[in-house]
């Protein structure tokens, strides 16, 4: 993929790929272009050059609806609930393509995250930073996706709901059999449970390799996790 | 006594008027994140297709408001196909001044076609029913409690509409985060067209109600832009429960405010409430929700 | 011969006066963002100001000074600028389109009192015998006269606001439009900015006002109304170019010119169709503003040619320096 916004390349050739049933982390610097990659993924910024294929079909530069529509959910990484809805409502509105009848896919997001049954009924803008996670998180989760898109999904969270946080994504993974593609801070926590990763930097594939490969690799500790 | 309560009926009619403008006001600004200059000539324009019903088509006027109403709403999907979408991507100012444009082609056709004149949907003169209350009377005219009684109606419609429909729904959530109502799956275009059929079909039957209240002139849509953005203002952009309160809230005040000041500087009663509201409250004084 | 010569004088007054009008809707709207869609108010006062100061004392209203005409004109200015200055102060923290329906309430609030307060406007009987520039001059070159002050003024508006513009204080405006300056000044030092360009750009209105009401020798509140002296001004603006000077000039020209060309056109409608003419003109006019921001987006002289001209001006005089 190459692309950015406004004639800037900001994506020079990222090439990603996940299959079916895999978790996927896209770690790296600042403006490596990670959340840039998924957005191009989703339709949100144009490519100049390049294709993104799902389910052997050709999703490029498509409406986010019509990805939508696909088996794609995508969860941005900051705004990602409408705070004058109630809980209810958000989940309402993730399921506004389907057609069908979507209690189950609804009972399955309760299931998974109960809190939310009982707060089903307040107003979004009133729940803590993981409370809302979980909205968006379940919004996306109501189209039952095949393939979710989630940006930095524990930015801005305590420590002890960020463990929380990651053990709900590999049950999204391992129960629901979503295919799972994320950008993440904590890079070390994430390779940990991911299948692949991949290391971009400066708008490029850097490294790509197994999570456990690339928590052992030395260069990619020193440089992009910290030590 | 008498004088004040007559002044707060009169008050209630104006406000219900407002509150058919604001309402679209605030959903048109909301969801598609410009002020709508044009808004007040849409009124107008709802006002005069009724007035072509009433007069030549012999329709009753309850029947032929909501056949103008739609009528208006053509007219504002053609501009919205012809003009605004082509700008939706430039700057919200560039549309506010196109919509700008818009209000004088409209106000120029509505003058064309049916003339600069005042006119009246009835000739004659309504008996209004008179309430006997301590020293004087009230007088309330029958239009006014079909003013009253409409508002009242198609506000509870659009509560329902709003509260649960999916495109309702969908509305609100566009209001909140248009980016998010995108890649949450909402076919956001088609919000864009409900926005414009409900705001406008409210604009255009407050348009009638104005004309039924008083007369009907080529610039009576725009004389109410200024309360009606005064009352979407107070009301808090893009929330249309605020814009409720905000209509009813400029209409009394616009009224009571003859008690105290000379009537005729009456529409600077909602200039000053606004700018007030700017200055302290300029997310609007019933924008109760946290955000 | 002598009738199409006096009509061209006419014709370049007018479109003078207007020219001035959109450099100072220039200075608000073009140079600092500033949302003004109330000019009329602005014009008014300065109108009034100068009639009232200058004509004679009248019996049947309390205005009327019979001062000489250099003072009209700086009291216009500054009636216009301290009107400005109250109203900049309450709104111009606002966003655009606040500052745009709040402008539409200032020009409401004007137009009630010119209406209302009889007791120093004579109300809506308006005030006639405005002494008129170079009236010693007698009917031939009394307007010829006239014209040449328009332009003179005209020009020194002209020369006034671009170096202005091409000053640093132009440059800041321009970086206050863009948003760009928030990070390095002070809330306080751009509101402080914002208000001079309101403050003088409306001072401008004002002294337009003062000319239009002694070339044309009466005012009252419905000879301002917000369609010529408002939405024309702005037609004028975008289509010349908003930003750009020369463009700010080159509007009114030919936005004036296409404006009295359809006056021509709709005189020649049959009579029972004369009373529309006003509204086929403005229709016309919504028709022009809409046509350029769906075409010419950037008027028909453009901000950045005129900022890549002064960039080759710049470079050349530092080659000549070194």
């Amino acid at each position: 993929m190459t692309g950015g916004y406004g004639g800037v390349d900001i994506l020079q050739g990222v090439d990603l790929v996940v299959e079916p049933g895999e978790i996927v982390v896209i770690i790296g610097p600042n403006g490596a272009g990670k959340s840039t990659a998924m957005k191009a993924i989703f339709g949100l910024v144009h490519l100049r050059e390049g294709h993104v294929t799902f389910d052997g079909a050709e999703i490029t530069n498509l409406q986010p609806n019509k990805i939508v529509e696909r088996g794609v959910g995508f969860v941005p990484q900051s705004d990602n609930v409408f705070p004058s809805l109630t809980v209810a409502e958000n989940l309402d509105m993730g399921a506004f393509t389907r057609r069908d009848d979507f209690e189950p896919a609804r009972q399955k997001v309760y299931e998974l995250f109960p809190i939310l049954r009982e707060r089903s009924r307040q107003l979004a803008g009133q729940l803590s930073g993981g409370q809302r996670q979980m909205v968006a998180m379940g919004r996306a989760l109501m189209l039952e996706p095949k393939l979710l898109l989630l940006d930095e999904p524990t930015a801005g969270l305590a420590p002890a709901v960020i463990d929380d946080m990651f053990a709900s994504i590999r049950e999204v993974n391992r129960e629901l059999g979503v295919s799972i593609l994320m950008v993440e801070q904590n890079a070390k926590q994430a390779l940990r449970m991911a299948h692949r990763g991949y290391v971009l930097a400066a708008g490029r594939n850097r490294y790509d390799d197994t999570g456990e490969n690339l928590l052992a690799n030395r260069e990619v500790a020193e440089m992009f996790l910290g030590g | 006594m008498a004088e004040l309560l007559q002044l707060v009926v009169f008050g209630l009619v104006l406000g219900s008027i407002l509150t058919l403008g604001a309402i679209g006001l605030s959903l048109t600004y909301g969801i598609l994140k410009f002020a709508h200059f044009a808004h007040g000539d849409f009124m107008t324009l709802g006002a005069y297709f009724a007035l072509s019903l009433v007069a030549m088509a012999h329709l009753p006027i309850l029947l032929s408001i909501p056949i103008a109403a739609l009528a208006t709403i053509l007219v504002a999907l053609v501009a919205d196909r012809l003009i605004y979408r082509r700008l939706r991507r430039t700057r919200p100012v560039i549309l506010l001044i196109a919509s700008v444009g818009v209000a004088l082609i409209l106000r120029s056709a509505v003058q064309i076609i049916w003339g600069p004149n005042v006119q009246v949907y009835s000739p004659g003169i309504q008996l209004p029913y008179v309430i006997p209350f301590g020293d004087g009377a009230i007088r309330i005219k029958p239009d006014h409690l079909i003013i009253m009684g409409g508002a009242l109606i198609l506000v509870s419609a659009l509560h329902v509409f709003l509260q649960y429909t999916r495109v309702g729904k969908a509305m609100r959530a566009m209001s909140d985060n248009p980016d998010l109502a995108r890649v949450t799956g909402i076919d956001t275009e088609k919000i864009v067209l409900w926005t414009w059929g409900i705001g406008i079909f409210l604009a255009a039957v407050g348009g009638i109600f104005a004309g039924m209240d008083a007369q009907l002139h080529p610039v009576v849509g725009w004389r109410l832009l200024l309360p009606v953005f005064a009352a979407a203002i107070l009301g808090g952009i893009g929330r249309p429960y605020g814009a409720i309160a905000g209509g009813m809230t400029i209409g009394l005040a616009q009224e009571l405010s003859t008690l105290v000041i000379d009537p005729s500087y009456k529409p600077a009663v909602s200039f000053a409430i606004m700018v007030l509201v700017l200055i302290f409250r300029p997310r609007g004084i019933f924008a109760g929700r946290s955000t | 011969m002598d009738a199409l010569l006096s009509y061209a004088v006419f014709f370049v007054s007018i479109a003078g006066i207007y020219a001035i009008l959109s450099l100072a809707l220039n200075v608000q709207w073009g140079l600092t963002g500033l949302f003004n869609i109330g000019i009329v108010a602005f014009v008014a006062v300065g109108a009034y100001t100068s009639v009232l100061l200058t004509v004679e004392p009248s019996a049947t209203f309390d205005g009327g000074l019979g001062l000489p005409l250099p003072v009209g004109f700086v009291g216009a200015m500054v009636t216009s600028a301290v009107l400005a200055f109250f109203v900049g102060l309450i709104t111009l923290n606002l966003r655009a389109d606040y500052l745009a329906i709040a402008t539409i309430g200032i020009a409401e609030i004007v137009r009630l009192f010119l209406k209302n307060e009889e007791w120093l406007t004579n109300g809506v009987r308006g005030v006639g015998g405005v002494p008129r520039p170079f009236a010693e001059l007698g009917q031939v070159w009394m307007p010829v006269a006239q014209m040449l002050l328009v332009l003179v003024l005209l020009a020194v508006v002209f020369f006034l606001i671009e170096r202005a513009r091409r000053a640093p204080w132009g440059r800041v405006l321009r970086a206050i439009r863009e948003n760009e300056l928030t990070v390095l000044a002070s809330g306080k030092t751009v509101k402080a900015f914002r208000l001079q360009a309101f403050v003088l750009g409306s001072a401008i209105m004002g002294l337009a006002g003062a000319l239009w009401a002694h070339f044309v020798g009466f005012v009252s509140p419905e000879a301002f109304e917000p369609l010529q002296t408002t939405f024309l001004v702005w037609v004028m603006l975008i289509a010349g170019g908003s930003g750009n000077t020369k463009g700010a000039v080159l509007g009114a020209f030919i936005i004036w010119a296409i404006w009295s060309g359809s006056q021509f056109a709709t005189d020649l409608l049959p009579p029972e169709m004369v009373t529309q003419a006003g509204a086929l003109r403005m229709g016309l006019i919504g028709l022009l503003l809409v046509l350029v921001l769906l075409f010419r987006n950037e008027g028909l002289l453009s901000e950045s040619d005129q900022r890549r001209g002064d960039l080759a001006r710049e470079a050349r005089e530092e080659r000549r320096a070194g």
